[in-house]
Protein backbone atom coordinates (compact mmCIF):
# COMPACT_ATOMS: atom_id res chain seq x y z
CA UNK A 1 0.00 0.00 0.00
CA UNK A 2 1.43 3.07 -0.98
CA UNK A 3 1.81 5.45 2.24
CA UNK A 4 3.04 8.91 0.09
CA UNK A 5 1.83 11.51 1.56
CA UNK A 6 2.22 15.73 0.06
CA UNK A 7 0.99 18.49 1.82
CA UNK A 8 -0.19 21.50 -0.49
CA UNK A 9 -2.02 24.42 -0.27
CA UNK A 10 -5.99 24.32 -0.63
CA UNK A 11 -8.11 27.22 -2.26
CA UNK A 12 -11.79 26.45 -3.17
CA UNK A 13 -13.78 28.44 -5.44
CA UNK A 14 -16.36 28.30 -8.47
CA UNK A 15 -16.47 26.06 -11.07
CA UNK A 16 -18.59 26.14 -14.40
CA UNK A 17 -18.89 22.12 -13.83
CA UNK A 18 -20.33 23.45 -9.72
CA UNK A 19 -22.46 25.57 -11.08
CA UNK A 20 -24.69 23.82 -13.29
CA UNK A 21 -24.54 20.35 -11.44
CA UNK A 22 -25.32 22.72 -8.15
CA UNK A 23 -28.47 24.07 -10.13
CA UNK A 24 -29.12 20.65 -11.42
CA UNK A 25 -29.64 19.26 -7.80
CA UNK A 26 -27.21 18.45 -4.98
CA UNK A 27 -28.29 15.39 -4.35
CA UNK A 28 -27.45 14.00 -7.98
CA UNK A 29 -24.20 11.89 -8.67
CA UNK A 30 -23.30 15.39 -10.77
CA UNK A 31 -22.70 16.97 -7.92
CA UNK A 32 -20.43 14.61 -6.62
CA UNK A 33 -18.92 14.21 -9.71
CA UNK A 34 -17.95 18.05 -10.45
CA UNK A 35 -17.22 19.07 -6.47
CA UNK A 36 -15.94 16.04 -4.42
CA UNK A 37 -12.63 16.00 -6.44
CA UNK A 38 -9.41 17.77 -5.94
CA UNK A 39 -7.34 19.23 -8.47
CA UNK A 40 -3.85 18.81 -8.23
CA UNK A 41 -0.64 19.55 -10.47
CA UNK A 42 0.92 17.24 -12.15
CA UNK A 43 3.96 17.49 -10.35
CA UNK A 44 2.25 17.28 -6.98
CA UNK A 45 0.93 13.97 -8.63
CA UNK A 46 4.35 12.56 -9.30
CA UNK A 47 5.50 13.50 -5.70
CA UNK A 48 2.67 11.32 -4.31
CA UNK A 49 3.14 8.46 -6.37
CA UNK A 50 -0.84 8.29 -7.11
CA UNK A 51 -2.62 7.73 -10.62
CA UNK A 52 -4.85 10.32 -11.89
CA UNK A 53 -8.82 9.65 -10.76
CA UNK A 54 -7.84 7.35 -8.05
CA UNK A 55 -9.79 8.32 -4.47
CA UNK A 56 -7.85 10.19 -1.76
CA UNK A 57 -7.87 11.71 1.89
CA UNK A 58 -7.54 15.46 2.23
CA UNK A 59 -6.25 15.86 5.85
CA UNK A 60 -6.28 19.66 7.83
CA UNK A 61 -6.41 20.49 11.26
CA UNK A 62 -9.89 21.57 10.79
CA UNK A 63 -11.31 17.98 9.69
CA UNK A 64 -10.95 15.43 7.08
CA UNK A 65 -12.66 14.53 3.69
CA UNK A 66 -12.26 11.47 0.86
CA UNK A 67 -11.99 12.88 -2.78
CA UNK A 68 -11.19 12.02 -5.97
CA UNK A 69 -7.88 13.50 -7.37
CA UNK A 70 -7.68 14.87 -10.85
CA UNK A 71 -5.17 16.13 -12.94
CA UNK A 72 -5.47 20.54 -12.63
CA UNK A 73 -7.63 21.68 -15.66
CA UNK A 74 -6.63 25.45 -15.04
CA UNK A 75 -2.76 24.92 -14.14
CA UNK A 76 0.08 24.38 -13.93
CA UNK A 77 0.35 25.33 -10.14
CA UNK A 78 2.72 23.59 -8.73
CA UNK A 79 2.21 23.65 -4.53
CA UNK A 80 -1.41 24.50 -4.47
CA UNK A 81 -4.68 22.25 -5.02
CA UNK A 82 -8.23 22.94 -6.09
CA UNK A 83 -11.35 22.00 -4.44
CA UNK A 84 -14.48 23.39 -5.78
CA UNK A 85 -16.69 25.18 -3.05
CA UNK A 86 -18.95 22.97 -1.47
CA UNK A 87 -19.39 20.48 1.57
CA UNK A 88 -16.05 18.34 0.74
CA UNK A 89 -14.01 21.47 0.58
CA UNK A 90 -15.82 22.74 3.94
CA UNK A 91 -15.15 19.88 5.72
CA UNK A 92 -11.26 20.69 5.52
CA UNK A 93 -11.18 24.73 5.16
CA UNK A 94 -10.10 26.79 8.16
CA UNK A 95 -13.35 28.09 9.51
CA UNK A 96 -11.58 30.81 11.14
CA UNK A 97 -13.11 34.04 10.64
CA UNK A 98 -10.11 36.23 12.18
CA UNK A 99 -13.02 39.03 13.31
CA UNK A 100 -14.07 39.18 10.29
CA UNK A 101 -16.86 37.29 9.53
CA UNK A 102 -15.11 35.57 6.71
CA UNK A 103 -14.20 32.25 7.07
CA UNK A 104 -10.57 31.07 5.56
CA UNK A 105 -12.02 29.28 2.50
CA UNK A 106 -8.61 29.68 0.72
CA UNK A 107 -4.96 29.21 1.79
CA UNK A 108 -5.49 26.03 3.98
CA UNK A 109 -2.37 23.80 4.42
CA UNK A 110 -3.83 19.98 3.39
CA UNK A 111 -1.95 16.88 3.87
CA UNK A 112 -3.13 14.42 0.89
CA UNK A 113 -2.79 10.74 0.97
CA UNK A 114 -4.06 8.25 -1.48
CA UNK A 115 -7.38 6.12 -0.17
CA UNK A 116 -8.17 3.60 -2.44
CA UNK A 117 -10.60 1.63 -0.77
CA UNK A 118 -12.75 4.43 0.28
CA UNK A 119 -15.65 6.04 -2.07
CA UNK A 120 -16.51 9.54 -2.40
CA UNK A 121 -20.07 10.26 -0.07
CA UNK A 122 -22.87 12.14 -2.36
CA UNK A 123 -23.54 15.43 -0.93
CA UNK A 124 -26.46 15.38 1.63
CA UNK A 125 -24.73 11.90 2.55
CA UNK A 126 -21.73 13.36 3.36
CA UNK A 127 -23.29 16.24 5.25
CA UNK A 128 -25.98 13.90 7.63
CA UNK A 129 -22.79 11.17 8.04
CA UNK A 130 -20.30 14.27 9.31
CA UNK A 131 -22.89 16.10 11.33
CA UNK A 132 -23.70 12.17 13.27
CA UNK A 133 -19.86 11.79 13.99
CA UNK A 134 -19.84 8.95 11.57
CA UNK A 135 -17.07 9.73 9.53
CA UNK B 1 -48.25 26.21 -29.96
CA UNK B 2 -45.52 27.81 -28.05
CA UNK B 3 -44.38 30.81 -26.87
CA UNK B 4 -41.43 33.10 -26.80
CA UNK B 5 -41.18 35.41 -23.65
CA UNK B 6 -38.54 37.82 -24.84
CA UNK B 7 -35.79 40.01 -21.99
CA UNK B 8 -36.48 37.53 -19.45
CA UNK B 9 -34.15 38.33 -16.71
CA UNK B 10 -31.75 35.47 -15.30
CA UNK B 11 -31.62 34.91 -11.58
CA UNK B 12 -28.12 33.14 -11.45
CA UNK B 13 -25.27 35.25 -10.67
CA UNK B 14 -24.87 39.40 -10.25
CA UNK B 15 -24.93 39.88 -14.12
CA UNK B 16 -28.40 39.05 -14.04
CA UNK B 17 -28.43 39.09 -17.87
CA UNK B 18 -32.00 40.34 -19.31
CA UNK B 19 -31.72 39.21 -22.49
CA UNK B 20 -32.56 35.77 -21.97
CA UNK B 21 -35.33 33.83 -24.67
CA UNK B 22 -37.91 31.36 -22.72
CA UNK B 23 -40.35 29.43 -25.00
CA UNK B 24 -43.24 27.83 -22.52
CA UNK B 25 -46.48 26.22 -23.60
CA UNK B 26 -48.90 27.85 -24.31
CA UNK B 27 -50.61 27.70 -21.52
CA UNK B 28 -48.22 28.63 -19.51
CA UNK B 29 -47.32 25.63 -17.62
CA UNK B 30 -44.16 23.77 -18.95
CA UNK B 31 -40.95 25.86 -19.68
CA UNK B 32 -39.67 24.21 -23.09
CA UNK B 33 -36.23 26.41 -24.17
CA UNK B 34 -33.49 28.89 -22.86
CA UNK B 35 -31.96 30.83 -25.22
CA UNK B 36 -28.95 33.29 -24.75
CA UNK B 37 -28.11 31.44 -21.51
CA UNK B 38 -25.21 30.90 -20.31
CA UNK B 39 -25.23 26.85 -19.56
CA UNK B 40 -25.15 27.64 -15.64
CA UNK B 41 -28.34 30.19 -16.15
CA UNK B 42 -30.09 27.58 -18.68
CA UNK B 43 -29.82 24.88 -16.22
CA UNK B 44 -31.28 26.70 -13.71
CA UNK B 45 -34.71 27.58 -15.43
CA UNK B 46 -34.32 23.92 -16.94
CA UNK B 47 -34.35 22.72 -13.15
CA UNK B 48 -37.39 24.08 -12.47
CA UNK B 49 -39.30 21.45 -14.11
CA UNK B 50 -38.02 18.33 -12.99
CA UNK B 51 -39.97 15.47 -12.43
CA UNK B 52 -38.53 14.58 -8.81
CA UNK B 53 -39.62 18.45 -7.55
CA UNK B 54 -40.83 18.64 -4.09
CA UNK B 55 -44.15 20.19 -3.94
CA UNK B 56 -44.87 20.09 -0.27
CA UNK B 57 -43.11 20.99 2.93
CA UNK B 58 -41.49 18.25 4.80
CA UNK B 59 -40.85 17.59 8.92
CA UNK B 60 -38.44 15.71 9.70
CA UNK B 61 -38.72 12.85 11.83
CA UNK B 62 -36.77 10.68 14.38
CA UNK B 63 -35.86 8.12 12.63
CA UNK B 64 -34.78 10.40 9.82
CA UNK B 65 -37.53 9.96 7.22
CA UNK B 66 -39.51 12.63 6.16
CA UNK B 67 -43.13 13.11 6.90
CA UNK B 68 -45.09 15.82 4.28
CA UNK B 69 -47.35 18.28 5.76
CA UNK B 70 -49.27 21.06 4.72
CA UNK B 71 -48.57 24.84 4.59
CA UNK B 72 -50.19 25.77 7.36
CA UNK B 73 -48.39 23.12 9.77
CA UNK B 74 -45.38 24.84 8.33
CA UNK B 75 -46.54 28.36 8.77
CA UNK B 76 -47.25 27.54 12.59
CA UNK B 77 -44.32 25.40 12.95
CA UNK B 78 -42.01 28.21 11.51
CA UNK B 79 -44.18 30.80 13.60
CA UNK B 80 -44.26 29.20 16.95
CA UNK B 81 -39.65 28.46 16.45
CA UNK B 82 -39.00 31.97 15.74
CA UNK B 83 -41.54 33.31 18.43
CA UNK B 84 -40.30 31.57 20.93
CA UNK B 85 -36.20 31.79 20.12
CA UNK B 86 -34.37 34.07 22.18
CA UNK B 87 -31.95 35.21 19.23
CA UNK B 88 -32.88 33.36 15.97
CA UNK B 89 -30.53 33.63 13.33
CA UNK B 90 -32.50 34.54 9.69
CA UNK B 91 -29.80 33.50 7.20
CA UNK B 92 -29.52 33.62 3.21
CA UNK B 93 -31.68 36.19 1.01
CA UNK B 94 -29.61 36.03 -1.67
CA UNK B 95 -32.06 34.08 -3.99
CA UNK B 96 -34.92 35.72 -3.51
CA UNK B 97 -36.62 39.24 -4.38
CA UNK B 98 -36.37 42.57 -2.51
CA UNK B 99 -40.18 42.26 -1.29
CA UNK B 100 -39.86 39.03 -0.03
CA UNK B 101 -36.32 40.50 2.04
CA UNK B 102 -38.72 43.43 3.34
CA UNK B 103 -41.01 40.76 4.68
CA UNK B 104 -38.29 39.09 6.02
CA UNK B 105 -37.01 42.35 8.27
CA UNK B 106 -40.11 42.61 9.66
CA UNK B 107 -40.12 39.17 10.99
CA UNK B 108 -36.68 39.81 12.20
CA UNK B 109 -37.70 42.83 13.91
CA UNK B 110 -40.53 41.36 15.85
CA UNK B 111 -38.41 38.53 17.09
CA UNK B 112 -35.23 39.96 17.19
CA UNK B 113 -33.15 38.18 14.98
CA UNK B 114 -29.88 38.49 13.61
CA UNK B 115 -29.98 38.89 9.26
CA UNK B 116 -27.58 37.94 7.84
CA UNK B 117 -27.08 37.23 4.01
CA UNK B 118 -24.15 35.34 1.97
CA UNK B 119 -22.36 38.00 2.03
CA UNK B 120 -21.12 37.06 5.10
CA UNK B 121 -19.37 34.16 3.41
CA UNK B 122 -18.76 36.16 -0.25
CA UNK B 123 -17.94 39.82 -0.25
CA UNK B 124 -18.91 40.83 3.31
CA UNK B 125 -15.41 41.99 3.54
CA UNK B 126 -15.41 44.05 0.50
CA UNK B 127 -18.45 45.70 2.38
CA UNK B 128 -16.51 46.14 5.46
CA UNK B 129 -13.56 48.07 3.27
CA UNK B 130 -15.78 50.18 1.42
CA UNK B 131 -17.52 51.28 4.90
CA UNK B 132 -14.03 51.88 5.60
CA UNK B 133 -12.53 53.61 2.83
CA UNK B 134 -15.08 54.37 0.42
CA UNK B 135 -15.10 53.08 -3.08
CA UNK B 136 -14.86 54.49 -6.98
CA UNK B 137 -17.66 52.66 -8.69
CA UNK B 138 -19.61 52.59 -11.94
CA UNK B 139 -22.13 50.66 -13.99
CA UNK B 140 -21.46 47.85 -16.33
CA UNK B 141 -22.80 50.17 -19.13
CA UNK B 142 -19.89 52.44 -18.45
CA UNK B 143 -17.85 49.41 -18.20
CA UNK B 144 -19.10 48.15 -21.41
CA UNK B 145 -18.75 51.71 -23.63
CA UNK B 146 -15.73 53.19 -21.81
CA UNK B 147 -13.27 50.81 -20.06
CA UNK B 148 -10.01 49.94 -22.32
CA UNK B 149 -8.27 48.51 -19.30
CA UNK B 150 -9.57 45.45 -17.26
CA UNK B 151 -8.37 43.98 -14.31
CA UNK B 152 -9.95 40.69 -13.06
CA UNK B 153 -8.51 40.44 -9.39
CA UNK B 154 -8.75 37.29 -7.82
CA UNK B 155 -11.99 35.97 -9.70
CA UNK B 156 -12.78 34.12 -13.29
CA UNK B 157 -16.13 34.96 -14.79
CA UNK B 158 -14.92 32.19 -17.15
CA UNK B 159 -16.48 29.75 -14.49
CA UNK B 160 -18.31 32.03 -12.13
CA UNK B 161 -19.80 34.65 -14.12
CA UNK B 162 -20.15 32.80 -17.42
CA UNK B 163 -21.47 35.69 -19.69
CA UNK B 164 -19.51 38.99 -17.76
CA UNK B 165 -17.16 38.98 -20.16
CA UNK B 166 -19.45 39.19 -23.36
CA UNK B 167 -22.28 41.47 -21.98
CA UNK B 168 -19.48 43.94 -20.85
CA UNK B 169 -15.96 43.43 -19.70
CA UNK B 170 -14.00 42.17 -22.54
CA UNK B 171 -15.45 41.23 -26.02
CA UNK B 172 -18.51 43.61 -26.60
CA UNK B 173 -18.08 47.10 -28.50
CA UNK B 174 -19.43 50.27 -26.56
CA UNK B 175 -19.73 53.87 -27.69
CA UNK B 176 -16.16 54.66 -26.80
CA UNK B 177 -14.96 51.15 -27.28
CA UNK B 178 -15.55 50.39 -30.77
CA UNK B 179 -12.85 48.15 -31.21
CA UNK B 180 -14.17 45.36 -28.36
CA UNK B 181 -11.67 42.85 -27.31
CA UNK B 182 -8.99 44.46 -29.72
CA UNK B 183 -8.96 48.06 -27.97
CA UNK B 184 -8.95 46.69 -24.55
CA UNK B 185 -6.29 45.30 -22.43
CA UNK B 186 -6.76 42.58 -20.11
CA UNK B 187 -4.53 41.72 -16.85
CA UNK B 188 -5.83 38.66 -14.68
CA UNK B 189 -4.37 38.28 -11.71
CA UNK B 190 -4.86 35.15 -10.06
CA UNK B 191 -2.70 31.87 -9.16
CA UNK B 192 -3.58 29.82 -11.15
CA UNK B 193 -3.43 30.17 -14.89
CA UNK B 194 -7.29 30.35 -15.17
CA UNK B 195 -9.65 29.77 -18.27
CA UNK B 196 -10.17 33.75 -17.93
CA UNK B 197 -6.29 34.25 -17.80
CA UNK B 198 -5.78 32.14 -20.72
CA UNK B 199 -7.88 35.03 -22.65
CA UNK B 200 -5.73 38.22 -21.05
CA UNK B 201 -3.29 39.85 -22.04
CA UNK B 202 -1.23 39.82 -19.24
CA UNK B 203 -1.70 36.67 -16.24
CA UNK B 204 0.44 37.55 -12.82
CA UNK B 205 0.42 34.43 -11.41
CA UNK B 206 0.51 35.73 -7.95
CA UNK B 207 1.22 33.48 -4.95
CA UNK B 208 -1.92 32.77 -3.09
CA UNK B 209 -2.20 34.89 -0.44
CA UNK B 210 -0.01 37.54 -1.45
CA UNK B 211 -2.34 40.04 -2.79
CA UNK B 212 -1.83 42.96 -0.38
CA UNK B 213 2.22 42.57 -1.14
CA UNK B 214 1.09 42.69 -4.79
CA UNK B 215 -1.48 45.55 -4.70
CA UNK B 216 1.06 47.61 -2.56
CA UNK B 217 3.66 46.94 -4.86
CA UNK B 218 1.49 48.25 -7.77
CA UNK B 219 1.24 51.96 -6.10
CA UNK B 220 4.97 51.77 -5.40
CA UNK B 221 5.08 51.09 -9.23
CA UNK B 222 2.89 53.74 -10.32
CA UNK B 223 4.96 56.05 -8.95
CA UNK B 224 8.27 55.22 -10.63
CA UNK B 225 10.03 54.16 -6.92
CA UNK B 226 12.20 50.99 -6.70
CA UNK B 227 10.90 47.52 -5.89
CA UNK B 228 12.42 44.32 -4.28
CA UNK B 229 13.54 42.03 -7.24
CA UNK B 230 10.39 39.69 -6.79
CA UNK B 231 7.00 40.50 -4.91
CA UNK B 232 4.35 38.00 -4.60
CA UNK B 233 6.01 35.70 -7.06
CA UNK B 234 6.08 38.28 -9.45
CA UNK B 235 9.60 39.40 -10.90
CA UNK B 236 9.64 43.51 -10.54
CA UNK B 237 9.73 44.10 -14.37
CA UNK B 238 6.33 42.41 -15.09
CA UNK B 239 4.94 44.83 -12.40
CA UNK B 240 6.28 47.88 -13.85
CA UNK B 241 4.54 46.98 -17.19
CA UNK B 242 1.67 46.55 -15.60
CA UNK B 243 1.62 49.63 -14.01
CA UNK B 244 2.22 51.12 -16.94
CA UNK B 245 -0.60 49.51 -18.75
CA UNK B 246 -3.00 50.75 -15.96
CA UNK B 247 -1.73 54.25 -16.07
CA UNK B 248 -2.00 54.71 -20.02
CA UNK B 249 -5.44 53.39 -20.30
CA UNK B 250 -8.59 56.11 -20.32
CA UNK B 251 -10.96 54.11 -18.25
CA UNK B 252 -9.50 51.72 -16.02
CA UNK B 253 -12.20 48.73 -14.13
CA UNK B 254 -11.01 46.38 -11.66
CA UNK B 255 -12.87 43.31 -10.92
CA UNK B 256 -12.38 41.52 -7.65
CA UNK B 257 -13.78 38.36 -6.45
CA UNK B 258 -13.24 35.57 -3.51
CA UNK B 259 -9.69 35.31 -4.17
CA UNK B 260 -9.05 38.62 -2.47
CA UNK B 261 -12.08 38.48 -0.22
CA UNK B 262 -11.32 34.69 1.09
CA UNK B 263 -7.58 34.64 1.58
CA UNK B 264 -6.03 35.89 4.43
CA UNK B 265 -5.79 39.70 5.02
CA UNK B 266 -9.43 40.29 4.03
CA UNK B 267 -11.08 43.25 4.31
CA UNK B 268 -7.46 44.91 4.12
CA UNK B 269 -7.07 43.12 0.32
CA UNK B 270 -9.55 45.54 -0.91
CA UNK B 271 -8.76 48.46 1.42
CA UNK B 272 -5.60 48.28 -0.77
CA UNK B 273 -7.23 47.47 -4.00
CA UNK B 274 -9.88 50.35 -3.68
CA UNK B 275 -6.39 52.20 -2.65
CA UNK B 276 -4.82 51.24 -5.98
CA UNK B 277 -7.86 52.55 -7.61
CA UNK B 278 -7.68 56.17 -6.10
CA UNK B 279 -4.38 56.26 -6.88
CA UNK B 280 -5.19 55.45 -10.89
CA UNK B 281 -7.30 58.57 -10.67
CA UNK B 282 -4.00 60.40 -10.37
CA UNK B 283 -4.31 59.45 -14.10
CA UNK B 284 -6.74 58.26 -15.60
CA UNK B 285 -10.15 57.41 -14.76
CA UNK B 286 -10.35 54.38 -12.63
CA UNK B 287 -13.36 52.34 -10.59
CA UNK B 288 -13.41 49.12 -8.73
CA UNK B 289 -16.51 46.64 -8.73
CA UNK B 290 -16.99 43.78 -6.48
CA UNK B 291 -18.12 40.12 -8.61
CA UNK B 292 -20.83 39.42 -6.72
CA UNK B 293 -21.95 35.99 -7.30
CA UNK B 294 -25.80 34.87 -6.23
CA UNK B 295 -28.07 37.12 -8.13
CA UNK B 296 -29.52 39.29 -6.03
CA UNK B 297 -27.15 39.78 -2.73
CA UNK B 298 -26.43 42.91 -3.35
CA UNK B 299 -29.99 43.79 -3.51
CA UNK B 300 -30.48 41.73 0.24
CA UNK B 301 -27.85 44.48 1.12
CA UNK B 302 -29.76 47.66 -0.10
CA UNK B 303 -32.85 46.90 1.61
CA UNK B 304 -31.08 46.54 5.19
CA UNK B 305 -29.33 49.12 3.87
CA UNK B 306 -32.40 51.29 3.82
CA UNK B 307 -34.19 49.43 6.33
CA UNK B 308 -31.37 49.68 9.16
CA UNK B 309 -28.20 51.29 7.91
CA UNK B 310 -26.03 48.27 7.56
CA UNK B 311 -25.96 46.04 4.16
CA UNK B 312 -25.00 42.35 6.05
CA UNK B 313 -25.09 41.26 9.74
CA UNK B 314 -27.94 43.41 11.38
CA UNK B 315 -28.41 42.10 15.20
CA UNK B 316 -32.11 42.98 16.09
CA UNK B 317 -31.78 41.02 19.21
CA UNK B 318 -31.55 44.37 21.64
CA UNK B 319 -34.25 46.22 19.63
CA UNK B 320 -32.07 47.84 17.37
CA UNK B 321 -29.96 47.15 14.81
CA UNK B 322 -26.34 46.71 15.46
CA UNK B 323 -23.74 45.83 13.12
CA UNK B 324 -20.12 43.89 14.05
CA UNK B 325 -18.26 41.70 11.68
CA UNK B 326 -17.05 39.16 13.50
CA UNK B 327 -19.23 39.33 16.49
CA UNK B 328 -22.97 39.43 14.59
CA UNK B 329 -22.01 37.41 11.82
CA UNK B 330 -23.41 33.81 10.80
CA UNK B 331 -20.38 31.74 11.06
CA UNK B 332 -19.11 33.49 14.13
CA UNK B 333 -22.13 33.29 15.82
CA UNK B 334 -22.74 29.39 15.42
CA UNK B 335 -18.77 29.05 16.37
CA UNK B 336 -19.52 30.75 19.87
CA UNK B 337 -23.30 29.34 20.00
CA UNK B 338 -24.94 32.15 20.44
CA UNK B 339 -28.05 31.57 18.38
CA UNK B 340 -30.98 29.66 19.34
CA UNK B 341 -32.66 28.77 16.46
CA UNK B 342 -31.43 28.89 12.36
CA UNK B 343 -33.95 30.28 9.76
CA UNK B 344 -32.51 29.85 6.00
CA UNK B 345 -33.91 31.03 3.05
CA UNK B 346 -32.55 31.46 -0.30
CA UNK B 347 -29.02 30.18 -0.17
CA UNK B 348 -27.43 26.94 1.08
CA UNK B 349 -25.18 27.12 4.50
CA UNK B 350 -25.32 23.25 4.72
CA UNK B 351 -22.92 23.24 1.55
CA UNK B 352 -21.61 26.52 1.66
CA UNK B 353 -20.43 27.03 5.30
CA UNK B 354 -17.52 25.49 7.45
CA UNK B 355 -18.51 22.08 8.28
CA UNK B 356 -18.29 22.97 12.30
CA UNK B 357 -21.35 25.74 11.44
CA UNK B 358 -23.27 22.91 9.71
CA UNK B 359 -23.11 20.83 12.42
CA UNK B 360 -24.29 23.54 14.95
CA UNK B 361 -26.89 24.17 12.58
CA UNK B 362 -28.16 20.67 12.54
CA UNK B 363 -28.07 20.42 16.76
CA UNK B 364 -30.62 23.70 16.55
CA UNK B 365 -34.35 24.28 15.95
CA UNK B 366 -34.32 24.92 12.25
CA UNK B 367 -36.59 25.58 8.87
CA UNK B 368 -34.71 25.64 5.83
CA UNK B 369 -37.13 27.63 2.82
CA UNK B 370 -35.47 26.11 -0.52
CA UNK B 371 -37.35 24.58 -3.95
CA UNK B 372 -34.05 22.20 -4.12
CA UNK B 373 -33.13 19.18 -2.20
CA UNK B 374 -29.49 20.75 -0.58
CA UNK B 375 -27.05 19.83 2.48
CA UNK B 376 -28.61 22.50 4.60
CA UNK B 377 -32.51 20.91 3.61
CA UNK B 378 -30.61 17.66 4.58
CA UNK B 379 -29.72 19.02 8.31
CA UNK B 380 -32.94 20.97 8.80
CA UNK B 381 -35.95 20.02 10.66
CA UNK B 382 -38.30 21.57 8.35
CA UNK B 383 -38.11 21.77 4.57
CA UNK B 384 -40.70 24.11 2.67
CA UNK B 385 -40.23 24.17 -0.76
CA UNK B 386 -41.59 27.23 -2.71
CA UNK B 387 -42.06 28.72 -5.96
CA UNK B 388 -38.31 29.65 -8.09
CA UNK B 389 -37.97 32.94 -7.84
CA UNK B 390 -37.21 34.66 -11.04
CA UNK B 391 -38.81 31.70 -13.18
CA UNK B 392 -42.05 31.14 -11.40
CA UNK B 393 -42.49 34.71 -9.49
CA UNK B 394 -40.77 38.17 -10.69
CA UNK B 395 -40.08 40.72 -8.31
CA UNK B 396 -36.89 43.03 -8.16
CA UNK B 397 -33.85 42.23 -8.02
CA UNK B 398 -30.16 44.36 -7.66
CA UNK B 399 -27.63 44.04 -10.21
CA UNK B 400 -23.44 43.63 -9.20
CA UNK B 401 -23.31 47.29 -9.72
CA UNK B 402 -26.46 48.31 -7.58
CA UNK B 403 -28.27 48.48 -10.48
CA UNK B 404 -32.00 47.25 -9.92
CA UNK B 405 -33.91 45.41 -12.82
CA UNK B 406 -37.28 43.97 -12.18
CA UNK B 407 -37.18 40.38 -12.85
CA UNK B 408 -40.13 38.34 -14.47
CA UNK B 409 -42.25 35.74 -13.99
CA UNK B 410 -42.08 32.65 -17.14
CA UNK B 411 -44.20 29.83 -16.44
CA UNK B 412 -46.96 29.30 -13.36
CA UNK B 413 -45.56 27.08 -10.20
CA UNK B 414 -46.98 22.97 -9.72
CA UNK B 415 -50.22 24.13 -8.44
CA UNK B 416 -50.48 24.77 -4.76
CA UNK B 417 -46.91 26.12 -3.98
CA UNK B 418 -46.20 29.81 -2.55
CA UNK B 419 -43.84 31.80 -3.02
CA UNK B 420 -41.49 33.13 -0.59
CA UNK B 421 -43.15 36.51 0.03
CA UNK B 422 -46.69 34.70 0.59
CA UNK B 423 -45.26 32.48 2.79
CA UNK B 424 -43.08 35.26 5.13
CA UNK B 425 -46.30 36.82 5.06
CA UNK B 426 -48.11 34.28 6.19
CA UNK B 427 -46.10 33.62 8.97
CA UNK B 428 -45.07 37.37 9.80
CA UNK B 429 -49.37 37.37 10.77
CA UNK B 430 -49.06 34.43 12.96
CA UNK B 431 -46.50 35.78 15.05
CA UNK B 432 -48.18 38.83 15.47
CA UNK B 433 -50.58 36.85 16.96
CA UNK B 434 -48.63 34.72 19.32
CA UNK B 435 -46.95 37.79 20.44
CA UNK B 436 -50.05 39.70 21.07
CA UNK B 437 -48.97 42.84 18.87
Amino acid sequence: MNTLAITVNLITGRTIQQGVSMEGGKEKPAYTAACGIIEIDPSDFAKLGAYRNTTVRVTSEHGSVVVKAIEATQGPHPGVAYIPMGPWANQVINPNTYSTGMPTFKGTPVEITEAKNETVLDSLELVRKACRGEI
Amino acid sequence: MTKTIPDVVCPFCGTLCDDLEVVVSDDGKQLLEVYNACAIGAEKFLHSQAEDRLTRPRLAQEDGSWKEIGYEEAIEYTAQMLANSKKPLMYGWSSTNCEAQGVGSEIGEITGAVMDNTATVCHGTSLIAVQDIGIPHCTLGEVKNRADRVVFWGCNPAHAHPRHMSRYSIFPRGFFTGKGHKGRKVIVIDPRKTDTANVADVHLQIEQGRDYELLDALRVAFKGLPLPDVVAGIPKEQIYEAAEVLKSGRFVIIFFGMGVTQSLGKNHNIDEAIAVTRDLNEYTKAAIMPMRGHYNVTGSGAVWGWQFGFPFAVDLSRGFARYNPGETTSNDLLRRDEVDSVFVLGSDPGAHFPFSSVKKISELPSVCIDPHQTPTTAVCKLHVPVAFVGVEVGGCAYRMDNVPIETRKVVDAPEGMMTDEEFLEKVLGRIKEIKGE
